[in-house]
C-alpha cells in the first residue's frame, strides 16, 4: 500500500468534471417504463475515474456517484411523469458492496472526506425528492448488499431483500476495516429504520452482515422476497409505491442540455456563476448573478426557458462551481461570496417560485435551489460574504450571506447607490439547511421574535446600518476602512489551521437543533475523519490498509 | 474641521489622509478633555518653556517656547522610510518589512501597541500632582515636558491604531483615554503604572527605572517588521532620552545635596540626615529597591510563549537585534534564566525564543547598573563611604520565576516571615513616605530657587540660566 500511496503522488490527475449525460454513462443504466425509472447499477470494472483500482463486486467510486447524481436530475427535471425509481443491479447475486476498498486506500484523505461529502449529498438528495417532489425510491436488493450499497438502499423508502439463502445486508466497516461507514448508515439504521440499538451493535461489527426474515424482523429492509417472485413483487411495489406520488401524469419535461462552463487558470467561468480562484492567497470570489429582469414570470414561460430559466440556470451554475472547487481547489480554503445584479428581478422569481409550487418544474427548480445552497453549509470552506454597491443580496442570492461564516457590508452613505440587503419570503424556510431550519431561523436560534421582526422586513432595501443592527451584517466598514478592514479579515482567515476552521465552522454553522443530516455530517466530519486518518485504520498494519493483502491487522488497543 | 497641519505637526501627511482625519476628529476632542481631567493639576493657564517636535529634521524635533500645555501641538512623527529595510529576525527574515498590517498578526500587533500606549498616558495620570511640590521652577517644568511627550507618545501609538486597524484600533484608542491609572475597577493594563507617583523622588526613580523600561520596550518594537511600528519607535526613542535625565539627574542632584548637608554638618545617621531636611541615602536606596524591582516585571514572564510568538513572526525584536551576532532566527539557541530550586536560586538554559523577555530584562538591568555607578559616582567624590546596590532580580518580583519567593536584595532566599519582617528594610515604608512627603510640603516657584533637599542643576534648559522663568504663572 506504501507503493500505492506513492503512485498517487506521481500521476498527474485530471480536474474532477461533475457534468456527464447518459450516453457517457459507464456504470448506471438509466431506464423508463411509465411511472417507473429504473437505475441499474452494473460497474465497470475498469472504469474508475482515477487509475489504480478495479471495481469489482459492483463497487463504486466517485465517478459512479457523479453518474447517480446526474440520473436523479434527469428523472427530476426530464421525466416528470416518472414516480417511483427503481434501484437495482445488473450483477448476479450482488446489489452493491459499497466504496472500492482499493480506491480508498489509494486515495488522500481530503479525496475520501470529499467522496463522501459528495456520495452524502446525494443520498440525502434521494430522500429530499421523496419529501418534496413526489419521488419515491425502491431498493431492489437482488444480492449482497454491503456497505456503501446498503446505505444507498438506506437513502430510498423501501428496501427489498431477495431472499436466496446467501443475499445479506451488511455495513461490515468496523469488523473488516476498522473504520465507519461513510455515507450515513449507522445514522439511517437508528434515526430512520429504528432498529434497537443492541441488534444495530451485533448489525455493525458482524461483517457477513442479515439476511433472510432476521433482516426483516430486525428492521434492516422492508420486505424479504424468494428469487423466484423477486421481479415481480419489486416491480409491483414499484407501482404501489407510484400511487402516492403526485408527480403529474402526461407532462413534458425539460431537457437539462450540458452546462456550458469555462475553466482556465483563473478559475471557472459561466453564464450568471464565476468563480476566481486566487491560489496565492488561497482564495475564491464566488460571484453570483443576476439578470437584470425577470420578464413577465409565467409557468409557460419558465417551462420554455427551460435550463435556460434563470432560476435553474443558476441553481446549475453554482452547484457545479461548488463541486468542482471542492473537489478540485483544495487550498483555496476561503471562499468570498458575491452577487450582482438587480435586485427586483429576484424578487420577483422568488415570489413566482414560492406562489407556483403546484407545477411540477417549479418545484423541482426550489428543489433543486434548496439543495444547492444546502452543499454551501456542509462545505469545508471559510465563507465571507462581501456585500458592496451594486451587489444583489436578495431573496434567494440573500442566502448566500446567510450561509457565509461572515458577513461584510460596506456603509458608503455618499455612494449613489449604496450596498443593499433585500429580504423576501425565500428567507424563510423555502431553501433549508440540512438542520431543515431555514437560514435566517437557523441564525437566530429559532427565537420567534428576531424572526418575525425579520418577516417584518421583507421587501425592505436594508442600508448596511439596518442589515447591521437587523443582525445580518457581521461588521459594515466605512468607505475609509473597507478595503484594509477586508484586506486583513481575509489575511487573517486564511492563516488559520485549515483543520481547525473546518471544525469550528461546522459547529457554529448548525448550531442547537440537530437533524438526522446534521448527524450524518457531523458523524463524517468528526469521527470519521479520524477513525480515518488513525494508525488503526491507515497505519502499516491498520485494517484499511491491509485489507486485501492477507497480513494481519495489528490494533493498538488503548482506547482514546 | 481640524486645521491639520497647523495645530498637528506631522510627517504622515494628514492634511490629505482621510481615514486619519476622521478618526481624529473625533480622538482628538476627547483626548483634550483627557488632559483637562487627567493631565497635571492647576496647569491649564500656565505658560511652560517648552520643547516641540515640529518635524523630523535635525532642527526641527526641538522648538522651544512658552506654550499653555492644552494648547500644545502633539504630533504624529515617524522616522524617514528607509526603502530597503527588510524584516530582520524570525520567519519572515529577509522579506521586505511590512507597510501594512499582516491580516495574520492584525490582533497580535493590536494587542501589542495598546500595551506600549496604555503606559503613556498612565505616567501622566500618575504624576498630576506633583507640580503642587515642584523644588524648582527648572523642575517644574521638566515635569511638564515628560508629561506633553508622554501625551504624545499617546499620540503616536494611537495614529498606528487610527491609521492600520479600522474600526477596532478606533474603539482601542478610545479605551486608552477611558483607563485610569490606579483605578481598581478601570485600571491600567500593566501593575507598575497603577503604582502612585506620590513624590519627587518618586517621580526621578520612575523616569529613571520606568521610562528605561519605556526605552526598552520601544527599542525592542523599532526592531518590528511592521515598518510604521518600527520608524514611530524610533523618533519617540529620541524624547524618551531625555525623560531618563530627568530622572538620572534629579536623583543624582539629590545625591549631591544629602551628601553636601552630611558633610557640612558632619553626620550620618539617617536620623540626623533627615533632622536636616534632606533624604538619607537608605531611604533612596529603599526606593530604589522599590522602582527597580516593579519595573523589572514589566518585561514579563521569564519563559514566555508570547514574546517567542512576537520574536517568531517579526512582531518584536531584542535590544538592538540588527548588531546581534547570530541567526536572528534562533531555533536551536538556549538562554540562561534563573529559578529558585531547593531553596537555592539556581540558572538553567531554556530555549532563547522563549527566554525573549529575559534576554532584554537583563539588557535592561546592563544599563541601569552603569546609572547606578554614576550615582556611587557622586558619593563617592564627596568622600562618603555609602553605595548604593541594585537588589538581586529575583527580589520583590511579583512576574516570572521569582514571583511568590521571597528573595532578598543579596539574592538569598528566605521564609516569608524572615523577609516580612525585613520589608522595612529594604522598601520604603508608610514612615519613609510621610517623611520625603514632609519636605515636599509646598512648592518652589521662584525663579532660580531650590528646594533644600535637591541641588541646583548643572546647567538649564536650552542654554538657558539657571533662573530663568521656566514657567509663568500669569
Amino acid at each position: 500500500m506504501d507503493a500505492a500511496t506513492t503512485t498517487e503522488k506521481q500521476v498527474p490527475l485530471e480536474p474532477v468534471d461533475y457534468r456527464t449525460e447518459p450516453a457517457r454513462y459507464k456504470h448506471w443504466k438509466l431506464g423508463f417504463d411509465g411511472a417507473v425509472a429504473t437505475l441499474t447499477l452494473d460497474i465497470n470494472e475498469e472504469g474508475g475515474i482515477r487509475p489504480g483500482y478495479k471495481m469489482k463486486l459492483n463497487s463504486y467510486d466517485l465517478g459512479v456517484d457523479i453518474e447517480l447524481h446526474d440520473a436523479l436530475q434527469r428523472i427530476r427535471f426530464e421525466h416528470p411523469e416518472v414516480r417511483t425509481v427503481l434501484l437495482t443491479s445488473a450483477k448476479s447475486r450482488i446489489f452493491c458492496s459499497g466504496a472500492n476498498i482499493y480506491m480508498l486506500g489509494l486515495s488522500s484523505h481530503a479525496w475520501k472526506v470529499n467522496f463522501c461529502k459528495f456520495t452524502n449529498e446525494t443520498r440525502n438528495g434521494i430522500e429530499d425528492s421523496s419529501a418534496h417532489s413526489g419521488l419515491k425510491f425502491l431498493a431492489a436488493c437482488n444480492g449482497t448488499t454491503a456497505g456503501g450499497g446498503y446505505e444507498m438502499a438506506l437513502a430510498c423508502d423501501e428496501i427489498i431483500l431477495v431472499d436466496d439463502r446467501s443475499s445479506a445486508v451488511s455495513l461490515p466497516e468496523l469488523p473488516l476495516l476498522g473504520v465507519l461507514p461513510g455515507t450515513g448508515g449507522l445514522t439511517r439504521v437508528t434515526d430512520k429504520r429504528k432498529v434497537r440499538r443492541d441488534l444495530a451493535d451485533i448489525f455493525c461489527t458482524t461483517s457477513e452482515g442479515v439476511r433472510g426474515q432476521r433482516a426483516k424482523d430486525w428492521g434492516l429492509v422492508d420486505e424479504v422476497v424468494k428469487t423466484q417472485q423477486f421481479a415481480e413483487r419489486v416491480k409491483q411495489r414499484a407501482l404501489e409505491l407510484a400511487e402516492k406520488s403526485d408527480r403529474p401524469a402526461g407532462a413534458k419535461g425539460i431537457a437539462l442540455t450540458p452546462l456550458q462552463v469555462t475553466i482556465d487558470a483563473a478559475g471557472r467561468h459561466y453564464k450568471y456563476v464565476d468563480a476566481q480562484v486566487d491560489r496565492e492567497a488561497r482564495t475564491v470570489t464566488l460571484t453570483v448573478r443576476a439578470p437584470e429582469s425577470a420578464g413577465d414570470c409565467s409557468v409557460e414561460q419558465a417551462l420554455a426557458a427551460g435550463v435556460d430559466w434563470w432560476p435553474l440556470a443558476m441553481a446549475r451554475e453554482l452547484d457545479d462551481a461548488i463541486l468542482g472547487l471542492r473537489t478540485n481547489e483544495l487550498s483555496a480554503g476561503l471562499w468570498l461570496l458575491k452577487t450582482a445584479g438587480n435586485p427586483e428581478a429576484v424578487a420577483a422569481y422568488d415570489e413566482f417560485i414560492l406562489s407556483n409550487q403546484g407545477n411540477w418544474f417549479v418545484r423541482e427548480v426550489l428543489g433543486m435551489m434548496r439543495r444547492t445552497f444546502a452543499r454551501l453549509d456542509v462545505s469545508s470552506r471559510s465563507m465571507f460574504a462581501i456585500v458592496e454597491p451594486g451587489s444583489c443580496f436578495a431573496g434567494t442570492l440573500l442566502e448566500l450571506a446567510l450561509a457565509a461564516d461572515r458577513t461584510f457590508m460596506r456603509d458608503s452613505e455618499e455612494a449613489e447607490k449604496p450596498a443593499a440587503m433585500t429580504l423576501s419570503k425565500m428567507n424563510f424556510g423555502a431553501l433549508p439547511m440540512v438542520n431543515g431550519l431555514g437560514r435566517i431561523a437557523a441564525r437566530f436560534y429559532e427565537d420567534a421574535g428576531k424572526i418575525e421582526a425579520s418577516r417584518a422586513l421583507i421587501g425592505k432595501k436594508l442600508s448596511a446600518k439596518e442589515a447591521l443592527e437587523a443582525g445580518f451584517v457581521t461588521a459594515a466598514p466605512d468607505d475609509l476602512d473597507w478595503e484594509d478592514e477586508i484586506r486583513q479579515v481575509i489575511e487573517s482567515r486564511v492563516a488559520f489551521s485549515p483543520d481547525a476552521l473546518t471544525g469550528l465552522e461546522a459547529n457554529l454553522r448548525f448550531g442547537v437543533k440537530e437533524t438526522m443530516y446534521t448527524r450524518v455530517f457531523a458523524r463524517l466530519s468528526a469521527w470519521q475523519n479520524w477513525i480515518f486518518i488513525r494508525p488503526n485504520a491507515v497505519g502499516p498494519s491498520g485494517a484499511l490498509k491491509v485489507y486485501g493483502t492477507g497480513a494481519p491487522v495489528k490494533y493498538d488497543w488503548e482506547r482514546v | 474641521m481640524i486645521d491639520y497641519t497647523e495645530k498637528i505637526p506631522n510627517n504622515v501627511d494628514l492634511g490629505r489622509d482621510r481615514v486619519l482625519q476622521r478618526a481624529l476628529e473625533h480622538w482628538q476632542p476627547a483626548y483634550l478633555d483627557w488632559w483637562y481631567d487627567m493631565g497635571p493639576d492647576e496647569s491649564k493657564e500656565l505658560e511652560v518653556y517648552l520643547r516641540t517636535a515640529i518635524s523630523v529634521e535635525p532642527d526641527g524635533w526641538a522648538q522651544f517656547g512658552y506654550v499653555k500645555m492644552p494648547e500644545y501641538r502633539w504630533g504624529i512623527f515617524l522616522q524617514p522610510r528607509d526603502q530597503n529595510r527588510q524584516v530582520n529576525f524570525g520567519i519572515h527574515k529577509g522579506t521586505p518589512a511590512w507597510q501594512e498590517v499582516p491580516g495574520e498578526y492584525r490582533s497580535t500587533l493590536r494587542r501589542v501597541i495598546v500595551t506600549q500606549g496604555d503606559t503613556e498616558p498612565a505616567s501622566v495620570e500618575q504624576q498630576r500632582l506633583l507640580g503642587g511640590s515642584c523644588p524648582s521652577l527648572y523642575d517644574l517644568r521638566n515635569i511638564f515636558q515628560v508629561n506633553v511627550e508622554e501625551g504624545r507618545h499617546l499620540w503616536a501609538m494611537v495614529y498606528l491604531l487610527h491609521r492600520y486597524f479600522g474600526r477596532d484600533g478606533r474603539e482601542e484608542a478610545e479605551s486608552l483615554l477611558e483607563r485610569r491609572s490606579g483605578d481598581a475597577d478601570n485600571p491600567r493594563i500593566l501593575g507598575a503604572f497603577n503604582e502612585p507617583t506620590p513624590d519627587w523622588l518618586a517621580f526621578y526613580m520612575f523616569t529613571f527605572f520606568t521610562d528605561r523600561d519605556g526605552k526598552f520596550q520601544l527599542c525592542a518594537l523599532a526592531e518590528s517588521g511592521f515598518d510604521p511600528l518600527a520608524r514611530t519607535c524610533r523618533f519617540m526613542l529620541t524624547e524618551e532620552a531625555h525623560h531618563m535625565f530627568v530622572g538620572e539627574t534629579g536623583v543624582a542632584r539629590i545625591l549631591q545635596r544629602t551628601c553636601e548637608v552630611m558633610n557640612e554638618h558632619k553626620v550620618e545617621d539617617p536620623s540626623d540626615v533627615r533632622a536636616l531636611g534632606v533624604i538619607d541615602l537608605q531611604t533612596i536606596q529603599r526606593y530604589l529597591n522599590f522602582h527597580f524591582s516593579v519595573t523589572i516585571d514589566l518585561f514579563g514572564s521569564d519563559a514566555s510563549s508570547n514574546a517567542a510568538t512576537y520574536f517568531t513572526t517579526g512582531l518584536k525584536g531584542r535590544y538592538e537585534e540588527t548588531t546581534i551576532d547570530d541567526d536572528h532566527v534562533l531555533k536551536d539557541a538556549e538562554y540562561p534564566v534563573s529559578e529558585v530550586s531547593g531553596g537555592k536560586i539556581v540558572t538553567r538554559n531554556i530555549p532563547a525564543l522563549t527566554a525573549i523577555n529575559e534576554r532584554l530584562r537583563d539588557d535592561y538591568i546592563h544599563e541601569i547598573q552603569a546609572g547606578v555607578t554614576r550615582w556611587n559616582g557622586i558619593i563617592e567624590k564627596n568622600g562618603i563611604p555609602f553605595r548604593l546596590t541594585l537588589p538581586h532580580k529575583g527580589f520583590h518580583r511579583a512576574i516570572g520565576n521569582f514571583a511568590g519567593q521571597h528573595i532578598s536584595p543579596e539574592g538569598d532566599v528566605l521564609s516569608e516571615e524572615s523577609w516580612n519582617n525585613r520589608r522595612d528594610k529594604w522598601l520604603p515604608s508608610a514612615a519613609d513616605h510621610a517623611f520625603v512627603e514632609s519636605l515636599m510640603s509646598g512648592r518652589v516657584i521662584e525663579p532660580g530657587k531650590f528646594a533644600n533637599w535637591i541641588a541646583p542643576p548643572i546647567r538649564g534648559i536650552n542654554q538657558q540660566p539657571l533662573n530663568f522663568e521656566y514657567v509663568r504663572f500669569n
